[in-house]
């Protein structure tokens, strides 16, 4: 059997969306992969491993094997039967399938809502209010001389965001490391802050202190604390110096930012920050988004309902209200009578009320893997992974669009989630209408 | 099914056709306006009724990268305007950037069929086209932002005006685009440093190239591929006083490249470029000097970006210009720059009748609307939403065909901008067969959609019937029987098939998305790959080999194909 070499393979696993990959396929089998990240090469290399491979439905307390007919039947029907059925998870999956998960929740009036709410809602919410100076990763890589990861640890998270897009790429206006200033803010010494040309230590949670105080700075305002944040007023006064004085500056922040005390307030003061320096110099902002579409499930939402999450199609129409309509809280609160999740395990990242409540529910799961979730659903539909064995296109961090490939069947009888989802969707219409 | 229509008895307006209010029965077959039709077709009644081509929409920012994320900017703009699911229509939000199948379905209700998206980042139109395929009803199609790429600024530098064919083709056929926009030309490059140009003839640094030669290069290259559709330019210094002299002076900029037979450059949204006076103080209507222009020169046409009072989402390629909204006003701004190609803003906007700025702005739109005689090259358009949503149309069309509608408005606006104002002082009134013509047969002929904005055999059965009967009412002075006919058709027909009847819709279609590829030879495309792949990784941050958007990935793609002269 000869082996197949395919190149400018898409990755599909953060949201860097690196597209320079180097797949080896053997007997419709992955066996190497070239130019990938640890985090890139693991899935690449173990997507066949913990799979889910035969539909199961449970009978009394356990799940027995059943066909995707008879799991899609009794799926529309419990979601129907449901007042409120929620509709979760989306960022690993694609634009294709999210879009069809969106007609499903409005059929059916139920709750949409993907991972958002529970990492980067937040920054969602500071530009609801502030807005966002932002740009394409190449606009950093070609002009950035400085750069700043907040809360946020790049080597670890989005291990090739450095040299693809900033400090060690190569740009046309700035050619290497020594081009660029990289700084980082963070409550300890991450791997990210070892490479750093500043280190700011921060006490924890007490970002958003920190950045009003350099908001202050920039502006030449007075600080009259000796101290912000454990961290000295003269080293916050450099840092505004360096701020204003760089021709093109990119603030990259992560969970620590976000998932801090303060949130939203954390967020609205840093895109405050950076649409001010725009008065002085060029700066821009972006979230470090981790899942690899979980920037493409905001969007399809907002373009199919006009929000990004949490979207409440209880009366009909779309509705929104973070801390109200989102899974995490509607969960929380003993709302939902059914979810369906769709690549992503709730029962591991949820707080304990709303994953309780989850078990308490019908609950059916889309997915490629065993996880907690799909270990505790009534009903579990196998799926083939997007950009390995099906295709559909995904958004990187920064809104580049992109078309992953096919590399390799899926498992045999396995389908996608578009096929799930519009199956589920047909029948679901055919009962109700 | 009704594979055959017959419309009977309308009073007919398609201005191509040379037919102005005449009685006339259209018939329809396989979506097609035929001869004749079987006993069998169906009969709408339209006696006493106005039909008009569906209407065709050039400039009107409905999808993609900005206009969602000025979504996602605004949920206090969604609402207070929201759709509810229907047995036949999904839901969604308005108000001034409605979800997609809202789009679809409001530009239905008012009889419009065909609609571009007139500002596509090459690097995402992806995600344009998948909002455009989630839009439902219209035709559409959009236009690639290629006035600050640096490919073209290159090629046009060093004087490869071949190789910048070949290359603007290539873009073209791998976005699926339709048309060349150009936007704030060298300005947005410059933005990528935070930095302004204010001159046609200022050098972009690092480029050494003008906006001047861009337009120009553009405009040769528009030629020598034959595309469908002339230069779509947004010019320098929009939103500055006095830059009505930057508009006539880009305009003139390509004069000597006419060859007479048709215009070559297209100016939109010129309201916003219209600006006389030195100053926000001293601010008046350059309308008078640009009508001036275009009437004695038929080398160009423009669109009007009118302005309607009220609140709006601004959005535009054009960074600098956003940033410097955003400053003006205070409100939130979001900036989303596009690595080697363009940029875009977005502001919130408040357009107040009160307030000296605003009025002079709704009355420049209309000016030129009024002063310039050849309906054929003014297209009515609100630069939606940046003038106004889409859904204000039958407002624009009031004030345009009734002077009492305008002097009744023009009584409530600030009145220091009232006395400054030509506008009271014309008595032109659009005539129905002329409101036909801008909103449908002109926008149709300049895109070179020959079987689109009128009603001849064999063109597309895209019709709009409104109830109105132009013999029974006196329209000039009832603005609002001209507002309401034009708010809501008794029949929109698309492709021969009823899609909207009194406002409501009947289901969910999806129309055609239309693209351009020009061949040019194979010798110089074949250069040309070479040339873009030995750059193409020193530029974009995605493989070249990732750029192209594949054949699949369109809804409804509808090809139209040209031969470049090189
Ligand atoms: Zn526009």
């Amino acid at each position: 059997m000869s082996q197949e070499v395919i190149s400018n393979v898409i990755c599909t696993v953060c949201g860097c969306s690196c597209d320079h990959l180097q797949v080896t396929i053997d007997n419709d089998k992955i066996v190497k992969v070239k130019n990938a990240c640890a985090m890139s090469s693991g899935k690449m290399l173990g997507y066949r491993n913990e799979r889910t491979t035969q539909p199961m439905m449970k009978k009394g307390t356990t799940l027995k094997p059943t066909t995707y007919e008879r799991a899609i039947d009794v799926t529309a029907k419990t979601i129907i039967k449901s007042s409120s059925p929620l509709f979760y998870g989306w960022s690993l999956t694609s634009n294709e399938a999210i879009a069809i998960g969106v007609d499903l929740a409005e059929e059916t009036g139920g709750f949409f809502d993907n991972t958002t709410s529970t990492c980067h809602g937040p920054t969602i919410l500071g530009v609801h209010e502030i807005g966002e100076s932002s740009c394409t990763l190449g606009e950093i890589r070609h002009r950035a001389d400085l750069v700043i990861y907040w809360g946020s640890n790049p080597v670890h998270a989005h291990p090739l965001h450095m040299s693809r897009y900033t400090v060690m790429s190569k740009g046309r206006f700035r050619k290497s490391r020594s081009d660029r200033k990289l700084i980082v803010v963070d409550v300890r010494k991450t791997d990210t802050a070892k490479l750093a040309d500043v280190f700011i230590q921060l006490e924890p949670n007490n970002d958003y202190e920190l950045m009003v105080a350099l908001r202050a700075a920039v502006r030449g305002d007075e600080i009259e604390q000796e101290t912000v944040a454990g961290v000295s007023i003269d080293k916050i006064e450099e840092l505004a110096e360096m701020l204003i004085n760089c021709e093109f500056g990119a603030l990259f922040f992560g969970l620590g930012l976000t998932m801090s005390a303060g949130k939203s307030k954390n967020i609205e003061a840093a895109l405050s920050l950076v649409t001010e320096l725009n008065s002085k110099t060029k700066f821009v902002i972006m979230p470090m988004r981790g899942h690899f579409n979980v920037n493409g499930a905001n969007n399809v939402t907002t373009w199919l309902t006009g929000y990004p999450y949490a979207v409440d199609f209880t009366q009909g129409f779309p509705r929104y209200n973070p801390g109200e309509t989102s899974a995490v809280d509607l969960l929380a609160r003993g709302e939902c009578d059914s979810a369906l999740i769709v690549a992503s395990d709730p029962i591991s990242n949820f707080p304990y009320q709303a994953a309780k409540h989850l078990t308490s529910i019908p609950l059916i799961t889309i997915d490629p893997h065993i996880t907690p979730t799909t270990m505790c659903s009534n009903i579990i539909l196998p799926s083939a992974h997007v950009g390995i064995e099906t295709t559909g296109s995904t958004y990187r961090m920064d809104g580049v669009v992109l078309e992953t490939r096919k590399l390799v069947d899926p498992p045999k009888g396995v389908k996608t989630d578009v096929e799930i989802l519009s199956a589920l969707l047909k029948r679901v219409k055919s009962l109700t209408r | 099914m009704e594979k055959e229509i017959s419309i009977i008895n309308a009073i007919v307006f398609d201005p191509l056709n040379n037919i102005e209010g005449e009685k006339l029965d259209v018939h329809i077959r396989n979506g097609k306006i035929v001869e004749s039709v079987g006993r069998k077709a169906r009969k709408i009644n339209a006696s006493g009724k106005t039909m008009m081509p569906g209407g065709v929409d050039i400039h009107s920012h409905i999808a993609g990268s900005k206009v969602n994320t000025g979504r996602l900017l605004r949920p206090e703009d969604h609402r207070k305007d929201v759709e509810i699911k229907t047995k036949h229509t999904h839901s969604g939000v308005g108000y001034s950037i409605p979800s997609t199948r809202t789009t679809g379905y409001r530009y239905a209700k008012m009889g419009y069929t065909t609609v571009f998206e007139p500002a596509t980042p090459p690097l995402k139109t992806r995600h344009t086209h998948e909002e455009l395929d989630s839009t439902p009803i219209i035709d559409k199609g959009c236009f690639p932002l290629l006035g600050n790429n640096w490919f073209i600024m290159e090629y046009l530098r060093d004087g490869r005006l071949d190789e910048c064919a070949a290359f603007v083709a290539w873009m073209l056929k791998a976005t699926k685009g339709y048309a060349i926009k150009i936007v704030d030309p060298g300005g947005v490059e410059v933005w990528g440093w935070g930095k302004f140009i204010k001159r046609l003839d200022d050098p972009i640094p690092n480029f050494d190239v003008t906006p001047r030669e861009i337009v120009r290069g553009l405009c040769k290259v528009n030629k020598m591929l034959n595309l469908p559709h002339i230069i779509h330019v947004h010019t320098n210094n929009l939103g500055s006083p006095g830059n009505y002299q930057t508009t006539i002076e880009t305009m003139d900029a390509v004069r000597d490249l006419a060859d007479g037979k048709r215009p070559i450059i297209h100016i939109t949204h010129v309201q916003f470029t219209g600006f006389s006076g030195s100053s926000w103080v001293n601010l008046g209507s350059g309308a008078p000097e640009i009508a001036d222009y275009v009437n004695d020169h038929n080398h160009v046409s423009v669109d009007l970006g009118q302005v309607i009072f009220g609140d709006t989402t601004t959005m535009t390629a054009d960074g600098p210009f956003q940033y410097f909204l955003h400053q003006l006003s205070g409100n939130k701004w979001v900036n989303l720059d596009v690595e080697a190609e363009t940029g875009s803003g977005i502001v919130p906007f408040q357009y107040k009748r009160t307030n000296y700025v605003n009025a002079i702005q709704w009355g420049i739109g209309l000016e030129l609307a009024l002063l310039v005689k050849d309906p054929w090259r003014v297209f009515m358009t609100t630069d939606h939403p940046n003038g106004g949503p889409f859904t204000s149309y039958p407002k624009v069309i009031a004030w345009l065909m009734s002077k009492k509608a305008r002097e009744k408005m023009i009584s409530r606006i600030n009145r220091t901008a009232r006395r400054r104002l030509d506008l009271p002082n014309i008595d032109r009134e659009y005539t129905l067969g002329e409101i036909a013509t801008i909103t449908r047969a002109a926008p149709a002929k300049s895109l070179t959609l020959m079987n689109k904005g009128h009603l001849g055999l064999g063109a597309d059965a895209d019709i709009a019937i409104y109830d109105l009967d132009p013999s029974k009412v006196d329209l000039e002075n009832k603005p609002s029987t001209i507002r309401k006919a034009f708010k809501e058709t008794l029949y929109t027909i698309k492709n021969g098939k009823i899609v909207s009847k009194q406002g409501q819709i009947a289901g969910n279609s999806y129309g055609n998305t239309f693209y351009t590829e020009s061949q040019v030879s194979k010798n110089l495309e074949a250069d040309l790959m070479k040339d873009i792949q030995s750059r193409f990784k020193d530029y974009y941050t995605i493989e070249f080999e990732n750029y192209p958007i594949s054949d699949g990935f369109l809804r409804n793609p509808a090809k139209i194909n040209c031969k470049a002269d090189v």
